[in-house]
């Protein structure tokens, strides 16, 4: 995974995107550790239902989270596309399942808009914009507001 | 050839600092049991190693030493010296004069520069005139000293009794080749062969040894060769050698000596209990490691499994072709499991029981309470609970003064006590254990406790709180950890200056931990130190409930069976209970707790787990029982958070997350008072 700033050409910022349902979302490459095929997780017990459980990695028991579930989108099938896209948030290790990876976009700070209201089917909240490429619309996540809801993880 | 005898002589210091930690320890315990010869024999033992290996390796001022404190302690063990209260005394500082006299020599040895010098003449001094007579044993050096003292060149008469247990062949020794060598020593007067052990036909067992004899031995050799004779099977038989009639005359001080043979395995039993050589300080602190037998036997199955995963791999890439790529993915996958695995119990090598700091406090209880004129006990417990070496290390600091606290401001001069209505005798308990993914030792006495007004005036008068404050009294208690915070109406040589306390609370909270105070005016104070649990080894049961596994720490299993229908009740209130022995406990489903489906929900068709946790005993029904495994803990918290009936998880085998069960937690669940679940 090549997290280098490839541009220092002012406020050029690359996103990895990935597929959740019909929508493609961002996050900042910054932020992802890396990309793990989808393997079995140790449920946790008592926790809700888009904490999938926790899993091994190298080590380290990372939680697992079911980001389709987190936006209150239906649970979908494991596919061989499904993977686990393992980010830092608040120095801590967290893997989210998607449905696929996409690629990784450049994009110019002037081409993410700020956050149409998209209605009751995505809570918006969870956005920093849109970046708009063409006819190309992708949901930049912000990760600690992902999480931000969730007491312990925001501590 | 020129040998390099310094990685012998390294081994020796570090040997030898093992054995004065055992001295020490004995010689504690000596005071308390001064009738009790074996562990006479076993101090005698540890003397003698330490004597032996520092003239063998050139540390002369240390043999000499040792060998006036050898001396005193041979005349102890024959009952020509009374042991008493002085006279551990003496030999204790003899100890730590041995102490130094090592520490010089690691010092050489190692090239730093040596510590202060040790003055051994005063205490050789005072170990000659307790010996009653200029030193006339000085010469031998046999272990035996005192039973060499029939002239060698004189034959006298030997009572030998040989009683072998009945396990002696299983050793594969044989009595045969033992009596054969005593012939070998002189002339054998009479022998006799008792027969009484010996069993009728169908109960007869080949393989167990039945007989015992009784040998007169007309022989020239010393006790101590005759000893040597059963060197090796001392523990194996009952050994007893007497001088008979003729000798007893001319060696008035030979007692009967069944000591050194019975030494062994007390010897092998002090160096149990100070498992690790970390008792040095500072310095020569981090020098060695005492590891298990089956944690190195361990990483060599790990060891043995990497390279079978290594030639998988070798073979796949010499004999490629595309189709075994995922032949190829097993293989790599198999060698990271494998180095993880490794990792892990590189770790759990570096995990040592905290009783290696532990045994350093009777000591220090023992010298502080005749110090401060006050009676007191010091009750050990937990001492193989397992933390990270850097762990022990750091904590013996903050335990050291927690104690020297608690027998300073805790526990009351003992016409005190009694005017209290308590025994003179104030008991100290240190105590270690492992709860909930945390260890935590205590430190708890049955002293006066914490004066909570005399504190809350201090914290006034140094304006730390308000008058109009409303603190709970642990708050206030707390306030004993600020910087030069001390109630102590006079300054001692062992506490009240007020220093301490806060470095106790920093140096604890540096390592992650925190230190709670319960107190009790009039009855006792208990200070809690909790540590985390990050590298943590934890023997643990696997268990599966719905296909999942879980791990339930073993030391709070008592059973596990599966019950009859007649011994479950389900009462009105809906609760269950499981009938154990006509005791009635509460029944808890680890699958309705866990939130787990497809479990077994019939209690007769599944396992009962009986556990218990602060006394209190449940029975908790899971599907199956798996195996028992040692496993690493992990903190849930690191990257998630705590999760209540979990006390954190572990990797397995097979690279899979498994949770550790956490009793408490579990009755806490199911008792509804659970604080968690707050979820968005």
């Amino acid at each position: 995974m090549n997290t280098t700033k490839q541009a220092d050409a002012a406020d050029v910022r690359q996103y990895l995107t990935f597929r959740l349902a019909q929508e493609e979302y961002g996050v900042s490459i910054l932020r992802v550790q890396e990309i793990k095929g989808y393997s079995a997780v140790t449920p946790i017990p008592n926790a809700p239902p888009h904490v999938r459980g926790v899993m091994n990695l190298r080590g380290a028991v990372m939680p697992v989270l079911d980001l389709r579930l987190r936006f209150g989108l239906p649970q979908a099938e494991t596919t061989k596309f499904t993977v686990i896209v393992v980010v830092n948030v608040a120095n801590k290790i967290v893997g989210l399942v998607v449905d696929a990876v996409n690629d990784v976009l450049d994009c110019d700070a002037h081409s993410i808009e700020p956050c149409p209201s998209l209605g009751a089917g995505v809570d918006t909240s969870f956005l920093t914009g849109m970046a708009k490429q063409g006819e190309r619309l992708v949901a930049l996540l912000d990760l600690e507001r992902v999480f931000g809801v969730e007491p312990a993880l925001a501590a | 050839m020129q040998i390099d005898l310094t990685p012998f002589r390294r081994a020796f210091l570090d040997e030898s600092a093992e054995h004065v930690a055992a001295l020490e320890e004995g010689l504690l315990r000596l005071e308390s049991q001064p009738e009790d010869s074996e562990l006479l024999s076993s101090i005698f033992r540890a003397a003698h190693s330490v004597k032996g290996g520092a003239g063998s390796f050139g540390f002369e001022d240390v043999a000499r030493f040792t060998h006036s404190v050898e001396n005193l302690l041979d005349r102890m063990r024959n009952g020509l010296v009374r042991v008493e209260r002085s006279l551990v005394d003496l030999l204790l500082r003899a100890n730590d004069v041995l102490k130094c006299l090592l520490e010089a020599a690691r010092a050489k040895e190692y090239g730093q520069p040596a510590a202060a010098a040790c003055d051994t003449r005063a205490i050789v001094a005072e170990l000659q005139q307790r010996l009653g007579a200029p030193d006339g044993h000085a010469a031998s050096a046999a272990p035996a000293a005192a039973g060499a003292t029939a002239s060698p060149k004189s034959t006298s008469l030997w009572r030998i009794e040989f009683a072998p247990h009945a396990d002696f062949f299983r050793t594969g020794s044989d009595p045969l080749l033992l009596l054969r060598e005593l012939a070998g020593l002189g002339r054998v007067a009479s022998i006799e062969a008792d027969l009484h052990a010996v069993p009728s036909w169908d109960a007869f067992e080949p393989e167990d040894c039945y007989l015992a004899w009784r040998i007169e031995l007309e022989s020239s050799a010393t006790l101590a060769e005759l000893n040597d004779v059963f060197l090796f099977s001392s523990d194996d038989a009952r050994v007893q050698i007497q001088p008979g009639e003729a000798a007893r005359a001319d060696a008035p001080d030979t007692a009967v000596s069944t000591a050194s043979v019975d030494a062994a395995p007390a010897v092998a039993h002090g160096a149990a209990q100070t498992p690790s050589g970390t008792q040095r300080r500072s310095g020569a602190e981090s020098a060695s490691i005492r590891v298990s037998v089956e944690k190195v036997d361990q990483l060599i199955n790990v060891i043995g499994e990497l390279v079978i995963a290594q030639s998988m791999v070798a073979d796949v890439v010499n004999n490629f072709s595309p189709e075994r790529v995922g032949q190829l993915r097993e293989a790599v996958l198999a060698v990271e499991r494998n180095t993880r695995d490794l990792q892990e119990r590189v770790m759990a090598v570096r995990m040592v029981p905290i009783g290696s700091i532990f045994s350093r406090f009777p000591r220090i209880v023992r010298d502080l309470a005749a110090q401060l004129g006050k009676e007191v006990r010091l009750e050990l417990e937990g001492e193989e609970t397992e933390l990270d070496k850097g762990v022990v290390e750091k904590i013996s600091d903050p335990l050291t003064h927690l104690i020297r606290n608690s027998l300073d401001h805790g526990v009351e001069p003992p016409d005190e006590r009694e005017r209290c209505g308590k025994p003179r005798e104030g008991v100290v308990r240190l105590r270690a254990l492992t709860e909930g993914g945390s260890v935590f030792v205590e430190i708890a006495d049955d002293g006066a406790g914490l004066n909570t007004e005399r504190i809350r005036a201090k914290a006034l008068e140094k304006g730390l709180m308000r008058p109009d404050d409303n603190w709970s009294q642990e708050q206030i208690h707390q306030l004993i950890f600020q910087p030069a915070f001390s109630t102590a109406a006079k300054v001692s040589d062992v506490s009240g200056r007020g220093v301490g306390m806060d470095v106790v609370k920093k140096n604890v909270e540096s390592l992650g931990g925190a230190v709670a105070i319960h107190s009790t005016r009039g009855q006792g104070a208990r200070f809690r130190i909790k540590l985390p649990l990050t590298l943590a080894i934890l023997d643990g049961l696997s268990l599966s409930v719905g296909g999942q596994i879980f791990i339930l720490p073993l030391v709070s299993i008592v059973e596990s069976f599966r019950p009859r229908a007649t011994a479950l009740k389900t009462l009105l209130s809906g609760g269950e209970v499981a009938l154990v022995r006509g005791q009635a406990l509460p029944l808890l489903r680890a699958h309705r707790l866990l939130g787990i489906e497809n479990a077994q929900t019939d209690p007769t068709k599944a396992l009962l787990a009986i556990v218990e946790s602060d006394g209190r005993r449940v029975a908790l029904l899971v599907d199956e029982l798996c195996g028992q495994s040692q496993v690493v803990i992990k903190n849930l918290d690191a990257n998630f958070r705590r999760v209540e009936g979990v006390m954190g998880a572990t990797i397995m085998g097979d690279g899979r997350v498994a949770l550790i069960l956490d009793v408490p937690g579990l009755i806490r669940l199911s008792e509804g008072t659970s604080s968690t679940l707050a979820l968005a």
